[in-house]
């Protein structure tokens, strides 16, 4: 259940236009920004100003560069900090929920345990439960070990599991953010 | 003679600019910067690490074909290379003397276990990590 997320087929882009080594510099501009306050709202229009591009190209420039369309990518870090609040800290679950950038505990909850497969609460019990050596990893490079590969969106995962079945992946590569 | 690594090299898309990012504003010194023709080697060195050498490559020929040089420039650009890790004594006085001339920090200066790490971003956009280890 876990781990469902990673068994979904990965599409192998093929024939993408290369895109220009200076636009994608500009990118990758927004994509740091967003790791360095990923609790802050990232509208598309802040994105876009950040790198210098079109609102109109920002989100299909950024899921051609870095596989994945920002708002998702958002999300990934979202659940990788407050994945890591989780285990490295005592704080409340809604405390972790407001830091980490959600609006409310329910959202949190819900996302947490669609991406994750189980509950913020029962994460940190397994967590703690369990043994771990990566002191000598620099901290930055444990924390994207644990960030969520999250090939399909948040939504299309829900339906799949309501569904029973994991065949529309294929739709995922065509969904806009 | 003194074994190990000697040389590592990072892509940068161009070296005029690399140059000055890792000598102007990191305070790295040239170690060698030769050129035969169109292609340049060029590596510098941390002031207090004089046995290794950081190369400052550009993809191209006569190394690569022009769609892989295209490829590993684009890689560069969208931070995909391989992490950088510098060493200092005090990360929060690094970033204050480089972010005052201009480096691009993707992460302020953060305590973590009782280390300090900051993030910054070379002009081509290689990643490095600034690290004050504990004690």
């Amino acid at each position: 259940m876990k781990r469902q997320i990673l068994d979904s087929p990965l599409t192998q882009p093929t024939d993408l236009p290369s895109q220009d080594p200076r636009l994608l510099r500009r990118l990758l501009r927004a994509k740091d920004r967003m790791d360095a306050a990923s609790d802050e709202a990232w509208p598309v229009e802040r994105l876009a100003s950040v790198s210098g591009v079109s609102q109109a190209h920002f989100a299909r420039s950024f899921k051609d560069a870095f596989g994945l369309p920002p708002h998702r990518y958002l999300l990934t870090r979202r659940i990788e900090r407050s994945t890591a609040l989780l285990r490295d800290t005592d704080l409340p679950i809604t405390e972790i929920a407001f830091t980490t950038g959600w609006g409310s505990l329910g959202t949190f909850g819900r996302t947490f345990r669609d991406v994750t497969g189980e509950s913020p609460g029962a994460h940190r019990e397994r967590w703690r439960a369990t043994q771990h050596s990566l002191a000598l990893v620099p901290a930055c490079h444990v924390q994207a070990a644990h960030r969520p590969d999250l090939i399909t969106a948040v939504s299309e995962k829900r339906r799949q599991e309501a569904d029973g079945t994991k065949e529309a992946s294929t739709k995922a590569t065509k969904e806009v953010p | 003679m003194n074994q190990g690594i000697e040389v590592v090299g990072v892509y940068v898309d161009n070296q005029d600019e690399a140059l000055e990012f890792y000598v102007g504003k990191l305070g790295f010194r040239v170690h060698t910067d030769v050129r035969n023709g169109d292609y340049r080697w060029l590596t510098v060195q941390h002031p207090e690490q004089p046995s290794f050498q950081l190369g400052l490559f550009v993809p191209g020929a006569p190394m690569q074909d022009a769609a892989t040089a295209q490829q590993l420039r684009a890689l560069v650009a969208k931070g995909a290379m391989p992490p950088l890790v510098l060493a200092v004594s005090d990360c929060r006085a690094m970033h204050a003397q480089w972010a005052a001339k201009g480096v691009e920090f993707t992460q302020e200066p953060v305590e973590r276990y009782g280390s300090v790490d900051a993030g910054f971003r070379d002009p081509a956009g290689n990643g490095w990590k600034l690290i004050q280890s504990r004690g």
